[in-house]
């Protein structure tokens, strides 16, 4: 475990400001020159209830959140003070104190409000033999009081920030920068009078603990964005100027990031009666000529699987976004999971021809958005990006330039109405817009769009021939199926040769591979390079491209270690089985390491998991599955 | 060449025009009403002037489905009870596009009962034909919606417990802006009432009585039927909300009393259709999205010059 890093935990109640809090705070580490990376918990409540952010700074690139956690600013629920609510929920105002013991590291400092709480709630939750016991640093502060007496209470978040930023020897001067930038009048001096008081007060006590926040400089201007963020404007940049939806955590959140911004780039933006109309919305603008997305998660997305068939058939391309949160059904609807990968591959009748990217990080979501678009409207095929509610909400800082690229609006194989002139027509008048054979050798037909002159066609989810009529001619059905589903292949080809979204980690010649997909692949990264330092020989591989699978990389990579740990946030291995299935091969070679409690894995959890693996011991965590390789 | 040269092309409009060059699979049974709506579809386009190519006609599943087979414009032939959202996006993309969605009572006030009702409020300038025949024709004559109560069918034994939907009153109710019930025996009404659909700004729902010959044998081929505009009895205001509502009323109870009323049942002109609204708000913009992907002077603009200094 490094030690030059710092862990940051606020905790509170849900709608206390705690996210906003967060925000502010890494953004001000971003300013002083550190990297950062936050992870969020929160409940499925709108107000009330435990939840933190941590704040991870570091000065190197953060691709995870790192193991618990070594400063915990703990701010109290104040939502919790109803007699009638404590009995349901127990003492909530004392949660964010006595929930996040389990986490904080020995030596950690645990700084806490004490305006709210009674010293005697305080004895019975065991702080001072907890304290004693990991030699932590209680600093009890009244923070509320400090915030009241220059405002009001809600203040009390830029308290516990002054406070943070005297006990870690951090200069105010950021998170003042902050507050002038986002408040003004006497919103804006109340809140610099907080946070000087705060910092004096707590400069007065004498807290001798050992955690250093390393000191960084970027050498290029940063962003720090969260993974809506990033495929929203990805998908602006490919030029998607339509999105429906209907919300659903934690879809939502690229749903409220796109609807608030399309309007300022003339796009549109439908909140529709439900999941089935949104993708339907999203194929009527595309079939009309317009770049469309929408998008949900677990639940709604199972509604828009027949619309998804429809564009598979029609060869209509959108971009649907799906974000896992952990199911079945409603499931855990604010926690992480990896659960819909099957749900996303084979929902929908009929052989199926679809795209699927899992994008591992706030880079990659805005990159693999862009390409699902290129893709889509090239090949005419519906392109799904999967994330998950772990990526959705995390911020992470990288350099702006990494934005810096041209828009792409290219509808992709739609013709002009010069060339629909020139290309062939059915003797009914209708323009043969799925051709068996398209003249340039490709699988893609060219299509037109309602308006344009002479290039009507039917677009229909019934088997059909080239002009569109409806057709269940056994030789045209073949021809049909092949053409649709060879574009696959095509796919895969355009995506090696142009845009690998593979990534590949730690010593080539290494013994032992760690497989892994989508979000986990950072935490993964993390713990192969901790694994190297303890002396095993690890590399991995993150898979991004779950369809077309990108067979070939795979497979000698495979071949080139002993054996691999499968390392992915759901408890039936999907990403393990469709590996195996699509490579037929390799089954006596990957196990499997999962979890599925709604936390993603901390890289120490990964480091013990491939140990005990390669020991055959069992599993000490009880919070992880360990499922051995199973044979061909 | 403009992108879409089709659209407002001035020119006289053949009504042949919309028939396909070749002979298409028959799947309507010999007698059924769906015909009836094909010929009077096609005898109000060169009535409102519009041209195969600038017309987007979006159907559901079943018979009604069929249209867009017989019909020769661009078409859509979704999926059961989905026309109506494919197709406002597709008026929302390219409001120049003449957008006109068709389907069953099933697919209409069944399956797509919501879409049918959210598409009424917000007042899409589109129009929607159901080809309502009180049965479902194509999985073989079950009961649906708008089937009697007591109908009986093979899913239906003992004949149905529900009361039939009221599908004029409903979409009222909704918002609709241009509501009309006609009939496949009736033409001449028939013809008159799409084009005047068509030209509507706004919502126009037409339910539209096909017999059935092949499943739904009881059924009347809504004659004799009375064109309530044309008949002394009724005489109401099609612009007055309660009058149109009391009329429709009527002309639901008497259906299934074996009364057949067909005519404009309510007519608003007033309410801006749902692309107007939206323009308003500056939550669309005043030119057809569609053409921007293909005008080459377009100005993309990217996120990095405009959302990123958020994030700095």
């Amino acid at each position: 475990m490094t030690d030059n890093e710092l862990i940051w935990r606020i905790a509170g109640g849900s709608g206390d400001g705690i996210d906003s809090t967060s925000q502010n705070f890494a953004k001000a580490l971003m300013w002083s020159g550190l990297n950062v990376f936050t992870h969020r918990h929160y409940p499925s409540r709108i107000r009330g209830g435990h939840t933190y952010v941590e704040v991870r700074a570091k000065d190197e690139p953060v691709q995870s959140r790192g193991d618990g956690y070594n400063f915990l600013l703990a701010l109290g629920d104040s939502f919790a003070r109803n007699p009638q609510e404590e009995a349901y929920y127990g003492k909530e105002e004392l949660k964010p104190l006595y929930e996040n013991f389990d986490d904080l590291r020995e030596g950690g400092v645990l700084l806490y409000d004490e305006g709210l709480l009674d010293d005697e709630d305080v004895d019975e939750i065991g702080l001072e033999e907890a304290a004693e016991e990991n030699d932590w640093h209680v600093v009890p502060m009244d923070l509320r009081g400090i915030a009241k007496e220059h405002g009001r209470e809600i203040m009390r978040n830029t308290a516990g920030i002054g406070a943070t930023a005297a006990i870690l020897d951090i200069s105010t001067d950021e998170f003042e920068k902050l507050i002038k930038q986002n408040m003004s009048g006497d919103m804006q001096e109340a809140n610099l009078n907080v946070l000087h008081d705060a910092y004096e007060a707590a400069s007065e006590l004498d807290i001798d603990h050992d955690i250093e926040v390393p000191e960084g400089s970027h050498d290029e201007e940063q962003v720090i964005l969260s993974g809506s963020n990033a495929i929203s404007y990805g998908a602006i940049d490919e030029g998607c100027r339509f999105i429906s939806g209907y919300p659903m955590t934690p879809w939502t959140d690229v749903f409220t990031i796109m609807s608030q911004h399309l309007p300022e780039f003339g796009g549109i933006s439908e909140q529709v009666e439900d999941e089935i109309a949104a993708a339907a919305l999203a194929l009527g603008a595309s079939h009309a000529g317009v770049k469309a997305m929408s998008g949900s998660s677990g639940g709604g997305f199972a509604l828009m699987s027949e619309p998804l068939g429809l564009a598979e058939m029609t060869e209509t391309p959108i971009v649907l976004v799906e974000a896992m949160r952990a199911g079945p059904s409603t499931g855990m609807p604010t926690k992480p999971e990896q659960a819909d990968l099957e749900h996303v591959l084979y929902t929908s009748q009929g052989d199926s021809a679809r795209v699927v990217f899992a994008p591992a990080n706030i880079r990659e979501c805005y990159t693999q958005t862009r390409s699902a678009f290129r893709i889509a409207y090239e090949y005419q095929i519906p392109a799904i990006v999967i994330y998950d509610q772990k990526i959705q909400g995390e911020l992470r800082n990288l350099p702006a330039s990494h934005f810096d690229e041209e828009p792409n609006a290219d509808p992709g194989s739609v013709l002009t109405e010069a060339e629909i002139q020139d290309a062939a027509h059915h003797s009914s008048g209708k323009f043969q817009r799925f051709l068996h054979e398209p003249e340039d050798g490709s699988n893609v037909s060219p299509r037109s769009v309602p308006g344009q002159k002479d290039g009507r066609f039917l677009a229909t989810g019934n088997e059909h021939n080239p002009s569109g009529h409806i057709s269940e001619d056994p030789e045209n059905r073949i021809a049909q199926m092949n053409r649709r589903l060879n574009k696959l292949d095509d796919i895969r080809a355009d995506l090696d040769e142009n845009t690998s979204h593979q990534t590949y980690h730690g010593p080539e010649d290494a013994d032992h591979g760690i497989l892994v997909w989508g979000s986990q692949q950072g935490t993964v990264f993390e713990a192969v390079d901790r694994l190297n330092e303890n002396g095993h020989s690890v590399k991995a591989l993150g898979v991004s491209d779950m369809a077309p699978y990108p067979k070939e990389e795979v497979s000698e990579w495979l071949e080139s270690v002993d054996e691999a740990l499968v390392v992915e946030m759901n408890a039936t291995a999907q990403f393990r089985g469709l590996t195996q299935k699509e490579l037929g091969k390799y089954g006596d070679k990957m196990s499997s390491l999962l979890k599925y409690n709604g936390n993603p894995f901390e890289p120490a959890e990964i480091v013990d998991g491939f140990e005990s693996s390669i020991d055959g011991e069992e599993l000490a965590a009880s919070n992880m599955k360990y499922v051995p390789a199973a044979g061909d | 060449m403009s992108a879409f040269s089709a659209i407002g092309e001035e020119r006289e409009i053949d009504r042949d025009e919309f028939t396909p060059g070749i002979e298409p699979q028959a799947t309507w049974c010999p007698g059924c009403g769906d015909f009836g709506v094909l010929k009077a579809l096609k005898q109000a386009m060169p009535e409102v002037g519009k041209n195969p190519d600038e017309v987007a006609l979006f159907t559901g599943i079943g018979c009604s489905g069929k249209l867009n087979s017989y019909f020769n414009s661009y078409g859509f032939h979704t999926i059961h009870g989905r026309s109506l959202p494919v197709a406002r996006a597709a008026k929302l993309a390219n409001p120049n596009l003449e957008v006109i969605a068709a389907g069953g009572d099933g697919d209409g006030y069944g399956i797509g009962g919501n879409h049918t009702i959210h598409t009424a409020r917000e007042n899409h300038d589109m129009t929607y034909i159901v080809f309502n025949n009180e049965i479902f024709g194509l999985t073989k004559g079950q009961t649906s919606p708008t089937s009697p109560k007591g109908h009986k069918s093979k899913t239906q034994p003992h004949g149905s417990a529900k009361s039939p939907i009221r599908p004029l009153s409903q979409q009222l109710n909704a918002g609709a802006t241009y509501i009309a019930r006609t009939a496949a025996v009736n033409p001449n009404q028939a013809k008159e009432i799409i084009a005047e659909a068509i030209e509507h700004d706004g919502f126009a729902h037409i339910d539209f009585l096909t017999q059935c010959p092949t499943w739904n044998k009881d059924a009347k081929h809504y004659v004799p039927y009375t064109d309530v505009q044309q008949s002394d009895e009724f005489d109401f205001d099609v612009s007055d909300r309660a009058e149109a509502a009391e009329m429709m009323r009527k002309t639901e109870e008497r259906l299934y009393e074996g009364e057949v009323l067909t005519g404009r049942m309510y007519v608003e002109d007033e309410r801006p259709s749902y692309g107007q609204e939206k323009r308003a708000i500056g939550e669309m913009p005043e030119e057809p999205l569609a053409e921007r992907y293909f005008d080459e002077d377009a100005e993309w603009e990217r996120t990095y010059d405009n959302l990123l200094e958020h994030h700095k």
